[in-house]
C-alpha cells in the first residue's frame, strides 16, 4: 500500500488520475474502520487532509459552496443559518469525536444509504463538484447516487465541493435509531419549505437503495399548499393534505429488512417523520421562529 | 514508513509504520504509550480518543500517516499538560479517582481525554452539556451516573486545569493507563 499526501488540489488530482484505484481518505470514519477490520486493503491512500481549501466554505451567491472535507462540527457550529437541515442533520452524527472528523464529502463519497447528510442535501437542493484532471462535473445531488454505497464519480474524480443552495425557509430533519448518539439511522427524513418558490422538497436516507427524494409527496403538497392558499395566508396545513403527504412520502420507500429494522418499520416511521417534520418546518414558516425543537423527538 | 509527529509535547518518531496502520497503533505499539485504549477499532467506543491537533478524535480512525508534523495528547499528558509534575494526576483524572468513577477502566482514558477538553472549552458545563460531551465514550461497567459526578467534582474544583490539592495521598491509581497496557 502506498500512502499519498499531497498539499494542493491540483496534485491530488493528479494523483488520482495517476492511480484511480487510490481510495481517498478525510476524517477516515468510514474508510479506516474498512482497512482496520480488513475488509479493504487499497492499492493507495490518497490523504486529503493537507489540502486546506477543501476544509473553507464560501458563503457568497445562492449557494454555499462547502469544502468536501469540512467536518460536521464546524457546520453545526459555523453554518446552521443557511444550511439549517443539514447542521441538524449533522447533530445526529456519530459521536462528537467523529463530528470532529466525517464530512458531507466522506458522507457522499461512501454513499451508504444510511449516511446523515444526503436527505437534508435532498431537500435543500445540493449539486456536487466532481473533479478531475479532465475538468469539473456539476451534478444534481439527486442524479449522484447510483446504487448501494456506489455514486456517480468516475474512477480520476475526487469531489470538491458541495453547492447547496441556502436556506429560503424553515428546513426540518428527524431521524429514528435506538439512541441519540452513535447510532447509524434505521431511516431519516429531511424536509425544507422553500417560499421563494413555494415548493417543498424532501429526502428520505436508509428506506432505499439509495437516498431518495419523495417527488409525488412533494408535487402533491405543493399543490395543496397553493390551493389552499397557505403560503400567502400562512393557515396550518390542513390535516387531510399532511396525511395524504405523509402517505406517499412512504410509499416512496423501497426499504429493505435488516438487522437495523425492517421494512415495514421503516415505511411507516418515515411517513410519520414526513408528517412531524412538515409540522414543525409549516409552525416555523407561520411564526418565523427558528426551529428550536427544544424536548420534542421523532 | 516513517512518521514524525509532537506527542504529550515531545517530538517522536515511528518507523517501519505500515501505510494502512491507525495512530491508535502507533501510539501503543510503537510509542510505548498504551494509555489509549483498543476496544471497537471503528469509532463505536471512544476508549481511543486523543486530541489532534487539538480536537478530540478517535485515534483509532486516524491513518498514521495522516498524524504527520501534527500534535498529539494523549491521557498519558493530561497531567504534563496541565503543568504537573510527572507522576501527578490532572484535576479530571483525581476527579475521576475520588468520585469513583473507575471500574474496569477501560473507557477511563478515553474519557478523561474527552472530559478533559470538554473542561477546557466550558468550566461550568450543564448536565446536558456533558453527556452530549461524553456520548461517544462507552463505558460497560459503571452505568455512567459516577462518571457525571466526576465531571462535576472536577469542574467544581476549578475544571480541566491544573492543580490538584485533593491528590495529596495517592498517586498510584491506574487512571493514567500505564497499569493495564
Ligand atoms: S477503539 Fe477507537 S473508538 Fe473504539
Ligand atoms: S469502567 Fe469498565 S468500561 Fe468503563
Amino acid at each position: 500500500m502506498d500512502f499519498l499526501r499531497p498539499d494542493r488540489w491540483e496534485d491530488a488530482l493528479a494523483a488520482k488520475a495517476e492511480h484511480p484505484t487510490a481510495v481517498p481518505l478525510a476524517g477516515g470514519t468510514d474508510v479506516m474502520v474498512e482497512i482496520n477490520f480488513d475488509h479493504r486493503r487499497p492499492t493507495h491512500l490518497l490523504d486529503l487532509t493537507r489540502i486546506r481549501d477543501l476544509y473553507a466554505w464560501q458563503t457568497d451567491g445562492p449557494d454555499v459552496r462547502l469544502g468536501a472535507a469540512v467536518p460536521y462540527a464546524r457546520v453545526i457550529a459555523e453554518l446552521s443559518g443557511p444550511l439549517p437541515g443539514l447542521a441538524l442533520a449533522a447533530r445526529t452524527v456519530g459521536s462528537p469525536q467523529i463530528r470532529n472528523r466525517g464530512s458531507v464529502g466522506g458522507n457522499l463519497g461512501a454513499a451508504s444509504p444510511a449516511g446523515d447528510s444526503h436527505p437534508a442535501l435532498l431537500a435543500a437542493g445540493a449539486v456536487v463538484e466532481a473533479e478531475s484532471v479532465r475538468g469539473t462535473r456539476l451534478l444534481p445531488v439527486e442524479d449522484f447516487y447510483t446504487g448501494v454505497k456506489r455514486n456517480a464519480l468516475a474512477p480520476d474524480e475526487l469531489i470538491r465541493a458541495v453547492r447547496i443552495r441556502k436556506a429560503a425557509g424553515p428546513q426540518q430533519f428527524a431521524k429514528v435509531g435506538t439512541r441519540n448518539a452513535m447510532v447509524i439511522a434505521v431511516c431519516a427524513f429531511g424536509l425544507a419549505l422553500h417560499p421563494d418558490t413555494r415548493t417543498v422538497r424532501t429526502g428520505i436516507g436508509s428506506a432505499a437503495p439509495t437516498p431518495v427524494r419523495a417527488r409525488a409527496a412533494e408535487d402533491f403538497l405543493t399543490a395543496a399548499l397553493d390551493e389552499a392558499r397557505c403560503w400567502e395566508t400562512g393557515r396550518p396545513v390542513p390535516p387531510a393534505a399532511a396525511a395524504e403527504f405523509a402517505a406517499l412520502a412512504a410509499a416512496a420507500c423501497n426499504p429493505i429488512d435488516d438487522v437495523r429494522g425492517s421494512a415495514a418499520y421503516r415505511r411507516h416511521a418515515v411517513g410519520v417523520m414526513a408528517r412531524r417534520t412538515l409540522g414543525w418546518a409549516w409552525r416555523q414558516y407561520t411564526d418565523g421562529t427558528t426551529g428550536e425543537r427544544g424536548e420534542r423527538c421523532a | 514508513m516513517r512518521v514524525n509527529m509532537t506527542v504529550n509535547g515531545r517530538p517522536r518518531r515511528a518507523d517501519d509504520v505500515w501505510e494502512g496502520e491507525s495512530l491508535l497503533y502507533v501510539l501503543r505499539e510503537r510509542l510505548g504509550l498504551p494509555g489509549s485504549k483498543n476496544a471497537c477499532e471503528q469509532g463505536e467506543c471512544g476508549s481511543c480518543t486523543v486530541r489532534l491537533d487539538g480536537v478530540p478524535v478517535c485515534a483509532c480512525l486516524v491513518a498514521a500517516g495522516q498524524a504527520e508534523g501534527r500534535d498529539v495528547v494523549t491521557v498519558e499528558g493530561l497531567a504534563t499538560r496541565a503543568g504537573l509534575p510527572d507522576g501527578k494526576l490532572s484535576a479530571v483524572q483525581r476527579a475521576f479517582v475520588d468520585a469513583g468513577a473507575v471500574q474496569c477502566g477501560f473507557c477511563t482514558p478515553g474519557l478523561l481525554v474527552a472530559a478533559d477538553d470538554l473542561l477546557a472549552r466550558d468550566p461550568d458545563p450543564s448536565d446536558a452539556d456533558i453527556r452530549e460531551a461524553l456520548s461517544g465514550n462507552l463505558c460497560r461497567c459503571t452505568g455512567y451516573e459516577k462518571i457525571l459526578d466526576a465531571v462535576r467534582l472536577a469542574a467544581a474544583r476549578g475544571g480541566g486545569g491544573a492543580a490538584d490539592e485533593a491528590g495529596a495521598e495517592d498517586e498510584a491509581g491506574g487512571t493514567d493507563g500505564r497499569a493495564e497496557a
